[in-house]
């Protein structure tokens, strides 16, 4: 049997923390991108797209993302469709984040003014480009803190791919913990990573939360 | 189209799923009651004038946060027996649960107890009443009015995220789920109803508490 020492544990999460930290960066960026279609969909002016998009957003925030994981990760192969474990881990978290994005960024589109609108038609700018240059911009200021919120937020569900398969975090926690029998010092150097990685983005939204308080 | 969907083996798997839904409500009416009840005193706690118990409460809040609850369930399962404390799985469950759902809940009823105008306190006060009656009659109903809808949401990601605790194999909605598609080879239709289960258990879940709840509470500030 290997020897594994504290440091080689230790050493061993932290390369793994790589692939945790990676996909959190890829989900959020692909949600951010995604997230702002469906946020255009949520405040279009036709009915039915707007109704789209909020169906769209209830079924993510309404259901669990491990269920999520499942259908992409052990569905879609029945459908014909193969598809890997990072795959499905990185399209499963994109789309859950897309919907909670999409929807932090609607509260910050509606609290904006109606006269900011006004003020971007009577400057004779088209649709995208209001969007582009006078009401997006706002929106995203308002809502910096709960979006690095939700980045929190996802990154503690990256937990969630080890469970279909994907090598991050938990998942190599496992494996050690399966090779040394020691789940006390495993987890808690796991949990003490998570820690690292996520509380000095909750303190930033502490700071950006205060400085939007004060600005009112 | 190569795959036929085919729910036939759904007749047989009712009554499954319906014994995890009721796990999964199970865990979710415990872990909110104590949940509420702690993280009352955890709030309370946290503006109490012991600097160490404000701390404690302080550092167990952003502990909690910021880890995920599932390496917080595996810590608590496959940790602590270490300790000698070895846990049945659902006991396991209830504790990780009620401990991650206090920490959100203390910061949520803090918030409710700081937008109760001080003025409230002393008009009580005024009247003769001694201060644990100020509290739970006067402060704590409108704190929970004003908390009402975050709290409804915390509950809510609760019973979503109580999903996990099929790792460690309490026999709840998704562990029934695995269980099934294990037997009938129909992963796809299998996870689709019982995706579509727990979405009518959150949306059925508001409406109750959204029902219940306010009325309720609107009730005992009389």
């Amino acid at each position: 049997m290997i020897e594994f020492t504290f440091w080689d544990i230790l050493r061993n999460l932290l390369l793994a923390a790589r692939w945790t930290i990676l996909l959190s960066a890829v989900a959020f960026a692909g949600g951010a991108i995604a997230g702002i279609a469906i946020l255009l969909m949520r405040i279009s002016k036709r009915r039915w797209i707007r109704r789209v998009a909020e169906y769209y957003i209830g079924l993510f925030q309404g259901t669990p993302l491990l269920m999520q994981l499942f259908l992409l990760f052990f569905g879609l192969p029945m459908l014909g469709f193969r598809i890997e474990a990072w795959t499905a881990a990185v399209l499963g978290l994109t789309l859950c984040a897309s919907a909670y994005l999409a929807e932090i960024w609607r509260g910050g589109v509606q609290s904006l003014p109606n006269g900011q609108w006004d003020a971007a038609s009577s400057l004779g700018l088209h649709y995208i480009a209001q969007l582009r240059l006078i009401i997006l911009p706002q929106a995203f200021a308002i809502t910096r803190a709960p979006t690095v919120g939700f980045l929190v937020q996802l990154i503690k569900s990256t937990a969630l791919t080890s469970i279909i398969g994907f090598e991050e975090l938990v998942r190599t926690s496992n494996a050690i913990n399966n090779a040394t029998f020691e789940p006390f010092t495993v987890y808690g150097l796991v949990a003490l990573i998570y820690f690292v990685l996520c509380y000095p983005l909750t303190r930033y939204t502490k700071i950006l939360e205060l400085r939007t308080a004060r600005q009112h | 189209m190569g795959y036929a969907l085919d729910f036939g083996w759904l007749n047989g798997a009712i009554g499954m799923i319906a014994r995890g839904a009721a796990m999964t409500i199970f865990l979710i009416t415990v872990t909110t009651i104590a949940g509420i009840i702690l993280s009352i005193f955890g709030a309370a706690a946290k503006r109490s004038r012991y600097p160490i118990l404000r701390k404690a409460i302080g550092a167990y809040v952003e502990l909690i946060r910021n880890t995920p609850f599932l390496v917080q369930l595996f810590f608590i399962f496959f940790g602590l027996p270490r300790f000698g404390i070895r846990l049945d799985p659902v006991v396991a469950a209830m504790l990780a649960m009620t401990l991650n759902m206090t920490a959100y809940t203390t910061e949520i009823v803090g918030a409710g107890l700081d937008a109760v105008p001080n003025g409230q306190r002393e008009a009580a006060a005024a009247l003769g009443l001694p201060s644990w009656l100020v509290f739970i009659k006067i402060v704590l109903p409108q704190a929970l009015k004003v908390i009402f809808p975050a709290l409804t949401s915390q509950i809510i990601i609760m019973m979503l995220e109580s999903s996990v605790v099929s790792q460690i194999a309490v026999r709840e909605l998704t562990y029934e789920a695995d269980m099934l598609q294990a037997r009938t080879f129909r992963a796809f239709e299998t996870y689709f109803v019982v995706t579509i289960v727990y979405l009518g258990l959150s949306i059925g879940l508001r409406r109750l508490l959204f029902a219940t709840g306010r009325r309720a509470i609107a009730g005992g500030m009389a």
